[in-house]
């Protein structure tokens, strides 16, 4: 579903991402973990197109994405999450959503003008689209709150319903569990889970290791920039680099 | 939902008292400031654009005011354009340059991109005032033809020019309400809130940030033409940023990023400079704690705070129904298992 080929990508003289080749399988649950400053947020910004690779490439589906912008690589299929959201506080979290679907619609200035069938046409889909995102992720009820009223938790529900109103086929996630409790952390793994029966492919960065190991299907570990093991997370758990590296001795596997 | 069903009438009622207010105002001198006020209203509509919806800060408006204001004077007084032709070329040679500077200035961000259209302004301001042969340099343009009759209908007086402004400033807003209202503005947002998810949604950054900028210079423009047209006198002080700036502060006061934030401010404030004239410069010393209790207290604005007041009952009346219904519904229950 989406490849990297040796992507390598400097700041300078930094090395953040070192030839890493790896793939996500389609419809599975893909984690990268790893230190802080391994390089998994670059990893995201080169697969969603933030940032250009200095070599290797990306393939998406198999077309080769390597260079796209980030609103080209989003039309393609590729949605994400950041680890924190700016949303509109002023308007209701229905409000926020309507935008998401934009990349799916044709109507231009002019179409806005003259308020023409085709505007109006797309307005009601994306409002629609809104309504069913936030239906899947569980916020219904908060439709109509201000933006700034709901909880820390709803905003993490709120970015994952936005990424789903592109209408992705695979959704990057960036810490979707980052400050939040315990209980709610299984709550987004099952919304997590979820997004899969649906037919999507996810691929997350997370910190939370019984959430991770517990949800992934396949592990990346980074680390300073190289990808230094992958697998299942049996075979994570007990790679002897892993432990050293990240996990310490309270994951590994008796 | 409540505040859709008495919108449309609290529009009317305000749209009846701009039409009625030159027959009770008391002299022909309020007409003339109202419609000064409407006028900056015009133009600070279009900055709330960039700035209020995009987020962008553009300082260069006042710039592109008179850019509008100058093509409407050169054209009329020296080459004897009729008033209207140079009207609709002063909406179109601001927006045509507007695009040309949106696409430089916009390749940078933030504070960069303010600072840019800071130096892009005081370019404006310093080709108006060099160029004697063409902008008539620090003399100014003097004697414009006010703007032409159309049928019957003659605006030689402040009376008719006031009902010229006033339809001028209705169009701009139904425009305005239109394009804020629709996808496209829900775009502009997206990225006012973080450009970084704006592109993640799909939005095309430049392009769209290049369209919201070229507007509001279509509107600067049209603000400049109609001044032009009704104070009749122009300089090259008009491209000042400190003009900008007194727009940016019609917008914070009136609420940024909404749609009749701009022209509540331009009226309040307009109407506040003019009571505190006989304290000259004195009067920032009134004008300067309030704007920054404003900005303490309403960071929203007026209509800003409003808005979000309206909302918040909208969600707790709600919410107070959703607890009713359940609470009645776990009653019946409890007396049907009884």
């Amino acid at each position: 579903m989406l490849e990297a080929h040796g992507l390598t990508k400097c700041f300078g003289g930094l090395t953040a991402v070192r030839d890493v080749t790896t793939s996500f399988e389609k419809n599975r649950i893909n984690a990268i973990i790893g230190p802080n400053g391994a390089g998994k947020t670059t990893f995201f910004n080169l697969v969603s197109g933030y940032h250009k690779p200095t070599s290797g490439r990306i393939v998406f589906d198999g077309q080769d994405v390597t260079g796209l912008r980030p609103d080209q690589v989003a039309k393609l299929g590729v949605a994400r999450t950041f680890q924190s959201t700016n949303l509109f506080d002023q308007a209701t979290v229905l409000d926020n959503l309507i935008v998401g679907h934009r990349l799916r619609t044709t109507s231009t200035f002019w179409d806005v003008v003259f308020n023409t069938r085709r505007l109006r046409e797309d307005e009601h889909r994306c409002r629609a689209k809104a309504e069913e995102v936030l239906d899947f992720v569980g916020l219904s009820s908060v439709a109509h709150h201000l933006a700034a009223d709901i909880s820390q938790e709803e905003r993490k529900r709120v970015a994952f319903a936005l990424a789903l109103a592109t209408d992705p086929k695979i959704v990057l996630l960036d810490e979707p569990a980052g400050g939040v409790n315990p209980e709610e952390t299984l709550g987004l793994a099952e919304l997590i889970r979820k997004m899969i029966r649906k037919g999507l492919t996810v691929c997350l960065i997370e910190h939370k290791m019984d959430m991770i190991m517990s949800l992934a299907d396949k592990i990346v570990v980074l680390d300073h920039g190289e990808m230094i093991a992958e697998g299942t997370p049996a075979e994570i758990r007990s790679n002897q680099r892993v432990i050293e590296a990240y996990l310490g001795a309270d994951y590994a596997a008796a | 939902m409540t505040t859709k069903t008495w919108q449309k009438p609290l529009l009317a009622i305000l749209l009846a008292l701009a039409i009625v207010f030159p027959m009770v105002a008391a002299n022909d001198y309020y007409i003339y400031v109202m419609s000064l006020a409407y006028i900056m209203a015009i133009a600070a509509v279009g900055l709330n654009l960039i700035l209020g919806y995009t987020g962008q800060l553009n300082l260069a408006h006042a710039g592109f005011m008179a850019i509008g204001a100058y093509t409407v004077g050169i054209l009329t007084v020296d080459y004897g354009v009729p008033y209207w032709a140079a009207f609709v070329l002063a909406g179109l040679l601001s927006a045509i340059i507007g695009f040309f500077a949106g696409l430089l200035s916009l390749r940078l961000k933030g504070h960069f991109f303010s600072i840019f259209t800071l130096c892009v302004g005081f370019m404006i301001y310093l080709i108006i005032e060099k160029w004697d042969g063409l902008t008539h340099g620090t003399v100014g343009i003097i004697d414009i033809p006010a703007p032409a009759g159309i049928g019957p209908i003659r605006f030689d007086n402040t009376w008719s020019q006031y009902y010229l402004v006033l339809f001028f400033l209705v169009l701009s807003l139904w425009l305005m309400s239109r394009i804020v209202h629709s996808l496209l503005g829900r775009a502009f947002v997206a990225i006012r809130n973080g450009e970084d998810l704006a592109e993640t949604l799909g939005i095309n950054l430049m392009r769209t940030k290049v369209l919201a900028f070229v507007l509001s210079t279509f509107y600067a423009g049209l603000a400049g033409a109609l001044y032009a047209g009704f104070v009749r006198f122009i300089g090259p002080a008009m491209a000042l940023e400190s003009h900008t700036f007194d727009m940016i502060a019609f917008i914070l006061v009136g609420g940024i990023g909404t749609l009749f934030g701009p022209l509540l401010g331009a009226i309040l404030l307009t109407w506040l400079t003019q009571s505190l004239q006989f304290l000259q410069d004195y009067r920032m010393i009134v004008f300067g704690p309030l704007l920054i209790l404003l900005v303490m207290y309403f960071p929203q604005g007026l209509i800003g705070y409003w808005r979000q007041r309206q909302v918040r009952r909208a969600a707790a009346s709600e919410k107070d129904r959703r607890l009713q219904r359940s609470a009645l519904s776990s009653r019946q229950e409890v007396q049907t298992n009884a």
